[in-house]
């Protein structure tokens, strides 16, 4: 897609302007219903894409993301635009910066649309968590768009934006492409560089591209991939052109089954898309091979205990002392001083949505004295253990494959009530945050629900920093 | 279950104010997410150590130099602080 509008911009046949406007017009026409932007940038973005038909004109060769209009998760700072993390503790925050990444689309002439919706602080699983609306998704307007990059798979699958980017802590990218029918992918942890993303869970999170075509995802993943002085954790890569490794052949390749991903708790009809798929993974040349995750089944407790536990650490920072709102009123306090412990607990309190302080509080508590050993501690050995399952596996096989999601997307309100049924809708994606490999999400399939034909996502997982195999198996998978 | 006062206690470290009816809430929902996690002392986990980054680099450290920030930066973060003086955040007082 990306590429085709690339030719359509080099040749006259659409100008950036043009195609800019048009999706500004599809987002006043359509977006009143799917909600799934928070902010729109147009002045820039005209300007921007003003800029782009410019150079064009002097016949000045241009990047193939130049001029292409996309959307950002609200959680990505922009210098001098609002950046809220769809939290009212943000609701005031003009972001001073410009993160990494948007650092790198602008110079490449990327147009920026605006930025889209997701769950408070990218804490929850269907963007429902919103302080400020409730994303729907596009192929049935009753139900969520997952999460917690829902804004960003709703804008991609609803034609509200070519491409978008969105963060993925345990599922955060994949899981709402999975249920938009569009494709996510979250690189190996420190491909792409965290500055300037409002942190949740720093030794999980990664930024990746949404996007329509698994070709779109490496194009963009080229363009934001690299060591960035200002994160510490961000890996060395050679500027590879992920593109490049696309060859549409995956002859010889060795795919891993787990055991423990098709189990009987996965619903008889997603197993049957899972296994269609693997067969056309095998009749397109791949090798199946069943694996073991031994440790598979601790994969959300563990990720349940270490990711609170950080969000404790990174929240401290919304204090309503140096940013954000900051409730300074003498009603409000319990204590009636008005001094700065109130400011801290009076702030949160108002500030910050109920999963947000409950993941708070969880890890609070875990990290506690008295509790860390038991909690923290025991997780993070287990966290080694499951590494060293996804080590040992990845000794026989090339990728891993399941689906992304136990379900397709739910009606919206239908686990608001349950905790732990929304927590188990990251059963499968979970873990590659936790070992830290790069995994995708595309479309395999689709059920139907009432009469509506909901998207079905598979995942595969690489090796780490293996993203070149990893895009180019699902890239065969979907031109065939 | 965890008792009235565990909560008010981590809210405290928290820095979250927290109503009366909250309290209960916690109780009951922190409770099942701790019951959940219980199904990790199933693991053996002795000589396994914690582990670390989880892609393996280590003391990553950045040359110790001034750098200069953008004045516009600057004056952008100031724009943010909920009050200020001189240039400065200004805090509420800690003791009352």
């Amino acid at each position: 897609m990306i590429r085709q509008l690339h030719e359509n911009l080099k040749s006259g046949k659409v100008t950036s302007v043009e195609l800019t406007q048009k999706y500004f017009d599809e987002i006043d026409e359509k977006d009143k219903n799917i909600l799934a932007y928070l902010t729109l940038h147009k002045e820039e973005a005209l300007a921007e894409a003003q800029r782009i038909d410019d150079k064009i004109k002097k016949g000045e060769e241009i990047d193939l993301l130049s001029g292409i209009p996309m959307a950002l998760k609200d959680n990505m700072c922009v210098q001098g635009g609002r950046t809220t993390a769809a939290s009212k503790i943000l609701d005031n925050y003009i972001a001073p910066y410009d993160a990494t990444v948007v650092k790198k689309l602008k110079k490449q002439g990327a147009v920026i649309l605006g930025k889209t919706n997701m769950d408070e602080f990218a804490m929850g699983s269907s963007t429902e968590n919103s302080a400020y609306q409730k994303t729907k998704n596009p192929h049935d307007l009753n139900r969520v768009p997952g999460g917690t990059s829902g804004g960003s798979a709703a804008a991609v699958a609803g034609g509200l934006a070519v491409y978008a980017l969105g963060s993925d802590t345990g599922g955060s990218v994949r899981q709402p492409a999975s249920f938009c029918g569009v494709v996510g992918l979250k690189p190996t942890y420190g491909r792409v560089s965290r500055h300037g993303l409002i942190a949740m869970a720093s030794s999980f999170d990664q930024i990746g591209p949404v996007t329509q075509t698994v070709e779109d995802a490496a194009i963009v993943l080229s363009r934001i991939a690299g060591r960035d002085k200002k994160d510490a954790t961000s890996a060395k890569s050679g500027g590879k052109l992920y593109e490049d490794y696309l060859q549409g052949d995956i002859r010889g390749m060795k795919i891993g089954v787990p055991k423990e991903y098709f189990s009987d708790d996965l619903s008889s009809e997603i197993k049957e898309i899972s296994i269609k798929a693997l067969e056309k993974f095998k009749k397109l040349g791949a090798e199946l091979v069943e694996i073991n995750i031994p440790h598979n089944e601790y994969a959300l407790p563990v990720y349940y205990i270490t990711v609170p536990s950080e969000i404790s650490s990174n929240m401290a920072r919304f204090d309503g002392i140096r940013y954000g709102l900051s409730v300074d009123d003498q009603e409000q306090s319990k204590i009636g001083g008005g001094n700065l412990l109130e400011t801290y607990l009076d702030s949160r309190e108002i500030g910050l949505g109920t999963e947000v302080k409950r993941r708070i509080m969880l890890g609070t508590y875990a990290l506690s004295a008295g509790y860390y050993d038991a909690y923290y501690k025991k997780a993070q050995k287990v966290r080694r253990l499951l590494k060293q399952d996804f080590e040992k596996a990845f000794e026989s096989v090339d990728l891993i494959f399941s689906p992304t999601a136990p379900e397709p997307a739910f009606k919206i309100g239908e686990k608001t009530t349950d905790l732990l049924q929304m927590y188990l809708s990251d059963i499968y994606t979970v873990t590659a945050n936790l070992v830290g490999v790069p995994a995708i999400s595309f479309p395999i399939g689709t059920v139907e629900r009432e009469g509506k034909n909901l998207p079905i996502g598979g995942q595969l997982m690489g090796r780490w920093f293996g993203e070149e195999e990893l895009l180019n198996a699902a890239h065969t998978f979907e031109i065939n | 279950m965890l008792k009235k006062e565990d909560i008010m206690h981590i809210a405290q470290l928290a820095r979250i104010g927290l109503k009366e009816e909250e309290i209960e809430k916690y109780q009951r929902e922190l409770s099942l997410v701790l019951d959940y996690f219980k199904k990790l002392e199933a693991v053996d986990t002795e000589n396994i150590e914690s582990i670390g980054h989880i892609t393996g680099s280590h003391s990553v450290v950045r040359d110790d130099k001034i750098i200069e920030c953008e004045a516009k930066i600057i004056e952008e973060i100031i724009n943010n602080f909920p009050d200020q003086k001189n240039n400065q955040v200004k805090v509420k007082s800690i003791l009352t």
